[in-house]
């Protein structure tokens, strides 16, 4: 066992520098479908967080609570209430989105949205009480100051976007249910790990396994310098 | 320019401030002081239309205020406000500098050479590019208040604006909101619980306590003639003495109080219980009774103690009665005043300001 674990180690590293085809699709697969989830997330998610922070309405504490309850939420339950959705009978089953990047890029977006949402308010709570007072006084009309105090808060913002990508290119339950890891169509880095060392073929999996740490390691990167500007 | 009417502020159930009606002209510099959370803050937010009165109207540039939101801004954009904490943005200076003239879409080339001249004026010329967040505690409120600098206001609120500056950082910025006052013409309310800058700046004085305006006067009057004895030792007043009075002359009266008498000028009829307020800069102290004093009061007594106030020391006399006297430390020595000495102190009946007791 031991020896396979080197040898895969040897292997993988081949299949990374040899720049293999099918490890790059993958890759590149991988990423473009979260970035898209963590995009149109972010173009929800911000307004969205804005709006009820900004605003005092009943039952927002609760609704606030529900959103980071739903931090935790299980990818394999996203997966599932999507799939009744969008399955051939479901109420969506017509656009056919089964199977498809385009349905993991709506699973991975239900899945990080509750933490874009929910840290964009967190952000937007640490700005005090005399920055706003400030931006008031100075005049702001209420799209002004709604802006301005975004732009305040927007490395915690930044922060809170790149964990929603880091938390929707790890998963792997909705990804495997949804997509349904079709080899060239809807494998990613985590449903190839998931298949590759079921059947044995270790290198392989080592191989993505690296590179996926290796994604989050710049995620990591980008996050540190971000925050120390 | 400025008119409330029994303006009154309460946040779910508490109080903040209630019943407060003054009057603010136009260019004139006026000061609110009372001790820390008497609703000085909340009373400058509420005129500077950040939050909305629960009692009471107010009109502001001759404008009644409503709760218009459209109107409200359009008033808010004719004023500015100076925060006790400095405020600044997460950017350079200059965008800091030019964030109010950003809400009032002010052109590029305008909005550069009023953020240069700005820079000039708080004396932080090349500070331009250099984050805000990098500044000192005096440079950033320098910074905050050339930005309420830059938009023109018409009235300017300062809500304790050097409470937590050097002494260096607090005249610099004394210095230009004078010459806003001045040149400018700029209304400013200056907040503080510093009664020295409440004298240096305003002219006329607001005492603000426990939620209520107790006393609206000029600055002389406020630090001489109190109304009552809360503001009377909130001023500063060294002798607050009770007593009652006893004959009455003219305008002059005399107030008993154990065996001492004390003469002043007021009005109050015989039987009166009165206090009579008297600053200890006004008390005179002598080795011998002087007979040239032109002062109606003078009393023999020993000295008690003396306690160190800055470059003076406060000396506590039992004349049968305590008089407190504020004397520089060279007289002190001159006088060789100590504990035990026996001395003469004198003060004028118009140095002392009689009040009715429960007033």
């Amino acid at each position: 066992m031991v020896n396979e674990i080197v040898d895969g180690f040897v292997q993988a590293f081949w299949l990374i520098v040899n720049l293999d085809p099918e490890v790059i699709e993958i890759t590149l697969r991988s990423l473009e479908i979260s970035l898209a989830a963590t995009i149109f997330g972010a173009l929800v998610a911000l307004p969205l967080g804005g709006f009820i922070h900004f605003h005092e309405f009943r039952g927002k504490r609760i609704l606030v609570n529900i959103i980071q309850t739903l931090y935790a939420l299980p990818t394999v339950i996203a997966g599932l209430f999507l799939f009744l959705f969008i399955s051939r009978a479901g109420p969506f089953g017509f656009l056919g989105l089964l199977f498809t990047p385009g349905g993991m890029v709506i699973a991975q977006f239900i899945l990080i949205l509750p933490i874009l949402i929910g840290l964009t308010i967190s952000a937007l709570s640490t700005i005090d009480r005399d920055t706003r007072l400030t931006v008031t006084s100075l005049g702001a009309s209420s799209s002004q100051s709604v802006f301005t105090i975004m732009q305040e808060a927007r490395f915690a913002i930044f922060a809170a976007v790149i964990l929603g990508f880091g938390r929707a290119i790890s998963e792997v339950g909705a990804a495997m249910m949804i997509g349904g890891n079709i080899r060239g169509a809807t494998r990613v880095l985590t449903t190839a790990i998931t298949l590759e060392t079921s059947i044995g073929n270790f290198s392989l999996s080592i191989a993505l396994g690296i590179i996926l740490l290796g994604v989050a390691v710049i995620v990591n990167l980008i996050l540190n310098v971000a925050q120390q500007r | 320019m400025i008119e409330t009417e029994k303006l009154g502020k309460q946040y779910s159930y508490k109080e903040i401030i209630s019943d407060v009606t003054f009057r603010v002209e136009e260019g004139e510099m006026f000061g609110l002081i009372g001790p820390s959370g008497a609703g000085k803050s909340t009373l400058l937010r509420l005129l500077d239309l950040l939050e909305e009165q629960t009692e009471g109207s107010l009109s502001l540039l001759g404008e009644p205020v409503t709760r218009n939101p459209t109107e409200r801004l359009k008033l808010r954009l004719r004023m500015a406000m100076l925060l006790q904490k400095p405020v600044v943005f997460n950017t350079s200076v200059e965008g800091n500098i030019a964030l109010g003239l950003k809400f009032r879409k002010v052109g590029k080339a305008e909005t550069a050479q009023k953020v240069h001249d700005a820079l000039d004026a708080i004396g932080l010329t090349g500070y331009g590019t250099r984050k805000a967040i990098t500044l000192s505690g005096g440079e950033a409120q320098r910074v905050a208040l050339a930005r309420a600098m830059v938009t023109e206001p018409e009235i300017l609120y300062l809500d304790e604006p050097t409470a937590n500056l050097d002494p260096p950082s607090t005249e610099k910025i004394e210095q230009l909101v004078v010459r806003m006052n001045k040149e400018l013409g700029t209304t400013v309310i200056l907040s503080t619980h510093d009664l020295l800058q409440g004298q240096r700046l305003a002219k006329r004085i607001g005492v603000l306590m426990n939620g209520k305006l107790l006393q609206t006067e000029t600055t002389r009057k406020i630090f001489h003639q109190p109304q009552s004895t809360q503001i009377a030792r909130f001023v500063g007043m060294d002798n607050l003495i009770d007593g009652k009075v006893i004959a009455t002359d003219r305008e002059e009266v005399t107030i008993a109080t154990g065996n001492v008498e004390i003469h002043a000028l007021s009005s109050y009829p015989v039987e009166t219980k009165v206090t009579a307020l008297f600053r200890g800069e006004d008390v005179t102290i002598d080795l011998y009774p002087r007979s040239t004093t032109s002062a109606r009061n003078l009393l023999h007594g020993t000295i008690e103690k003396l306690v160190p106030v800055g470059p003076f020391e406060h000396v506590l006399i039992d004349c049968g009665v305590l008089i407190i006297a504020l004397v520089t430390i060279r007289s002190v020595e001159d006088l060789g005043l100590a504990p035990g000495k026996e001395v003469w102190v004198s003060f004028k009946a118009t140095a002392v300001h009689v009040i009715a007791q429960n007033s």
